[in-house]
């Protein structure tokens, strides 16, 4: 079986794994409360989505 | 490989997928808009507008088609008295999906699906795109014509401008 003949050095490892950085997630404002919220998400602070759609907070008292 | 197949799994079996489509969809219809995950209402979407094409057609053959999926009497009233109506003038695109974030405990993405309410007007909206479709091609010569006209009022403006300069 094929075996590495030397061991990687910390910083040989290191840089190679100085491209796997996540990204975080990006987000928007909220038009109507101007809270931050996820993109295409209604917003989780006041509940609507594109002006109109007032949903989370209508069917969280419902339910 | 599943390369091309449709649909999702959703880690059940068939018979229990199934079972499932046809407790949602019922609960879907009863109830004008139910909140779950994603990916299940993104399946739903596909059976639950199926019925309401079912309905718009309103015959016996498209009625017994319809209770292969919906077992549930009262639901299938709502469905071919209430719906058919609802949407007679709307050509598809009967359910809405809003994501509304992650559930507490397993983190999964959530999301409300429903049947889109009568509003006139959205039936105004549709009525205005198939105007627009129907004469699109002099909508753009239009909005030309009054640029040109707009260009013109500027430029004699101008012209009145400098003549007053000139006096």
């Amino acid at each position: 079986m094929a075996v590495p003949r030397k061991k990687i050095s910390r910083v040989r490892r290191n840089t190679r794994r100085a491209h796997h950085a996540i990204s975080g997630t990006t987000g928007s404002v909220c038009p109507k409360c101007l809270e931050p919220k996820l993109h295409h998400h209604a917003c989780s602070s006041c509940g609507t989505y594109k002006g109109r759609e007032v949903l989370t907070k209508t069917v969280e008292s419902a339910s | 490989m599943r390369h091309r197949i449709s649909g999702r799994r959703l880690n059940r079996t068939p018979s229990h997928r199934k079972a499932m489509i046809r407790n949602m969809v019922t609960s879907l219809i009863l109830h004008e808009k139910i909140k779950t995950t994603d990916q299940k209402a993104k399946e739903l979407r596909i059976v639950a507008e199926k019925l309401v094409t079912l309905a718009k057609r309103g015959d016996l053959h498209a009625r017994r088609q319809a209770l292969r999926v919906i077992r549930d009497i009262s639901a299938m009233k709502k469905l071919f008295d209430d719906y058919a109506i609802r949407f007679s003038t709307r050509p598809g695109g009967y359910t809405r999906i809003t994501k509304i974030g992650f559930r507490a405990g397993d983190n999964a993405k959530m999301a409300i699906i429903e049947y889109l309410p009568l509003e006139e007007k959205l039936v105004e909206k549709s009525a205005q795109k198939s105007r627009r479709r129907v004469a699109s091609k002099k909508t753009p010569a239009k909005s030309t014509a009054t640029k040109v006209s707009t260009t013109k009022e500027v430029s004699a403006d101008k012209t009145v401008v400098t003549d007053d300069k000139n006096e």
